[in-house]
């Protein structure tokens, strides 16, 4: 039997008794790249959710298999602890907070050793420079007044910090420039080389010119209708999910 | 599936709540007669004048309705409270000198050692009475006076005649009649023009006696281009009946001036604390408030500012904590009496376990006082469902030439952001300390080095408890 880094089975969810996803199956293996494309509406952001152990997003079927366990009934920090990540479509502001205090704690929890001030900054500091950041940023409150651009670029950085085993980009692409995109592309590729798997979630390809997916998989009304290759991201980007839609209503 | 719930644990009080026998050298019957006022003043050897005040103020006293505009006043038995109690030593100006029992309460909270390291004079208050003062002797060579007001009244009787109770009148309301009757205790500062004092003088506040009231009196005088940063704390062990503290603080800003006065309030949750607190700033003076309020069962604290002087500033930052059975009714006054003067107040607070946390704000800008500037900020964060927040920010502008700024946010803590943070591998508890803690930074950061280390702990010591 093939070993899967993650492998969701059958998955149905609610939220507020309102099912979104409905009986999806996923399989990623350690160090592919997976994109799942889909109309708005369709259950993206809650399968970005349910993965990260949202508590208002409830499973009623199927499982979510990670690294050898079932993580189900796992709260959102286990799973962090276990090698997840998801950079947020809409990350929250939290005042007080610097940066770089929020990425020490976090860090410390994740790797169960205690981050030392002075290598950690230098590590912060690199990977701002990686991301172009200004090293003022470290010293701000967490995504307080930051654009929505630099939330993105926080997002990443905190991804590349942490190196977990999976990272999950809610719409990362959206918000940024052509400039930023191909910045944070770079980032995502270099944990990939540390044989992270990547999840890709958004409605556009922008990403993907840079990324080189194995694997597309196009997601309509909460389960997976097609997997295909690069082409299909091509493809969807020509025709549109309305004919590809029309293409399955057909069957 | 069991639901947990984590919630911030309240201060730890042990030190606090270490109560001394009540050992005494004199105190007054319960209750309020002209009698008691007779025998308090006796026992004090004052002058006439200020006998009569006294007497004058237990009139008004008499006379003048409990407030029913803000917490409820009802658990409060004037007539059961004992209003003056000498402690069994006099003044001393040596901690060794001062009896084993009040020095150790004073040495566990940490006041000598404050003094050593980081204060330029000290007094201490026990019950109705300062056991302690003493300041650095390089300012007395600059002509600044700490005393108590006992002394303060003997020795500098026509600066006391002048200034006491003159911002604060007796009929000012009920409490600051009742103050007038029966103050006792308190410090006197005075920092002649031009004197800056760089580290900050400290007074602390112990009421050990049970049943008992404080009614400490805080007069600072300071003068043109002077400079002081005055620190109050007040604490007192937990009795099974009401306590009260009904303090009055005057401070004179003059001209050119600036002051700083911060107070961290930790009265146990048996307290009334019915504090008034007035600040009168003259031309191009400052007044800085930092206020913490973090016991008592019932507190109406609303220090205030009156800016009678052309470009007088006035600055607020307070922060409330209201935990279970407690109502804090906190917040500020100020009125821009002059052309071009500038306040800022910056409010925040915190409910959680069925705390109530109100906060009461007035801006008043008089008809002459064009071109003032002014920034009202207050915030509230509950950490749970069962907590209460208010605010209630009056305003009255008198003239239409300024600039006023006004912001007031009430919020329960965002189930998001814990989202958010424990998506980064961080605790439930964790992150909800975090998100406290980065609410109070702004408050934290104004705060006295060893307040704000208390602050922080408080917010560190986390519980998780189990509803089934």
């Amino acid at each position: 039997m093939e070993k899967y880094l993650l492998n969701i089975n059958d998955l149905k969810v609610t939220i507020e008794d309102k099912e979104i996803l409905k009986g999806l199956n996923l399989q990623i293996k350690e160090g592919e790249t997976h994109v799942i494309m889909g109309p708005n509406g369709s259950g993206k952001s809650t399968l970005a959710y349910t993965l990260m152990g949202h508590p208002s997003y409830e499973i009623t079927q199927g499982g979510i298999q990670f690294d050898g366990e079932i993580i189900n009934e796992m709260k959102a920090d286990e799973r962090a602890r276990k090698g997840i990540f998801l950079s947020f479509q809409y990350p929250e502001e939290i005042p007080g907070i610097t940066v770089e205090e929020f990425l020490r704690t976090s860090k410390t929890s994740i790797t169960g050793e205690m981050q030392k001030i002075i290598p950690f900054r230098r590590l912060l500091k690199t990977k701002m420079e990686h991301l172009g950041m200004d090293e003022s940023y470290a010293s701000r409150y967490l995504n307080l007044g930051f654009s929505g651009g630099e939330k993105k670029k926080n997002e990443i950085l905190q991804m590349s910090i942490l190196e977990p085993k999976l990272a999950i980009l809610d719409e990362t692409d959206s918000g940024l420039d052509v400039d930023a995109i191909k910045i944070v592309a770079e980032s995502v590729m270099k944990i990939k080389d540390e044989k992270c798997s990547i999840l890709v979630i958004t409605h556009y390809n922008k990403l993907l010119e840079y990324l080189e997916p194995d694997y597309v998989h196009i997601l309509m009304d909460g389960k997976i209708v097609k997997t295909g290759g690069v082409e299909l991201a091509n493809q969807i980007d020509e025709i549109g999910y309305e004919n590809i839609k029309a293409e399955f209503s057909n069957i | 599936m069991e639901r947990k719930k984590t919630y911030i644990e309240d201060i730890d009080r042990g030190i606090y709540d270490i109560k001394n026998d009540f050992t005494y050298r004199y105190k007054t019957d319960k209750g309020l007669t002209e009698d008691i006022i007779m025998e308090i003043s006796r026992e004090k050897n004052e002058p006439e004048w200020m006998r009569d005040f006294r007497l004058k103020s237990l009139e008004i006293y008499n006379n003048k309705p409990i407030p029913t505009w803000g917490a409820d006043l009802s658990g409060l038995d004037i007539d059961n409270i004992i209003t003056y109690i000498r402690p069994d030593t006099d003044m001393k100006h040596s901690w060794d000198d001062v009896p084993e029992d009040i020095k150790i309460t004073f040495e566990l909270l940490g006041i000598p050692q404050a003094e050593r390291e980081s204060l330029a004079g000290v007094g201490a208050q026990y019950d109705s009475e300062v056991v302690y003062h003493n300041i650095k002797q390089e300012l007395i060579d600059q002509g600044i006076i700490y005393t108590d007001m006992e002394t303060a009244l003997k020795e500098y009787e026509d600066v006391v005649k002048e200034y006491f109770m003159k911002l604060i009148p007796p009929n000012d309301h009920k409490f600051a009649a009742l103050h007038g009757a029966v103050w006792s205790g308190g410090s006197f500062v005075y920092v002649p023009e031009g004197v800056q004092v760089d580290i900050p003088l400290q007074s602390y506040f112990r009421l050990n006696a049970p049943g008992a009231g404080q009614f400490e009196h805080t007069l600072i005088i300071v003068e043109k281009g002077a400079k002081l940063h005055f620190i109050e704390g007040c604490s007192a062990p937990m009795y099974r009946v009401n306590n009260l503290h009904a303090g009055c603080v005057e401070l004179f800003v003059k001209e050119n001036a600036t002051l700083r006065y911060s107070t961290i309030e930790n009265w146990s949750k048996n307290m009334y604390n019915l504090n008034t607190k007035r600040a009168v700033v003259d031309k191009n003076g400052t007044i800085e408030w930092i206020s913490g309020s973090f016991g008592s069962k019932v507190s109406m604290l609303y220090p205030m500012s009156i800016l009678r002087g052309e470009g007088a500033r006035s600055e607020f930052t307070g922060i409330t904590f209201a935990a279970e059975g407690q109502h804090l009714d906190t917040g500020t006054k100020v009125v821009h009496a002059a052309p071009h003067t500038t306040s800022t107040v910056n409010s925040k607070s915190l409910s959680k376990d069925g705390g109530y946390a109100f906060y009461r704000g007035l801006l008043r800008v008089a008809e002459n006082a064009y071109g003032c500037k002014s920034t009202v900020s207050c915030e509230s964060l509950m950490l749970d469902n069962i907590s209460k927040s208010d605010t209630l920010p009056i305003i009255e502008l008198n003239n239409d030439n300024i600039d006023i700024g006004h912001e007031a946010k009430i919020g329960r803590i965002s189930d998001e952001a814990i989202f958010y943070l424990m998506s980064r591998g961080i605790s439930e508890e964790e992150a909800k300390a975090m998100i406290v803690r980065g609410f109070v930074e702004p408050i934290t950061k104004e705060l006295p080095l060893e307040y704000a280390v208390e602050l922080n702990n408080l917010i560190n010591i986390e519980l998780e408890g189990t509803i089934g």
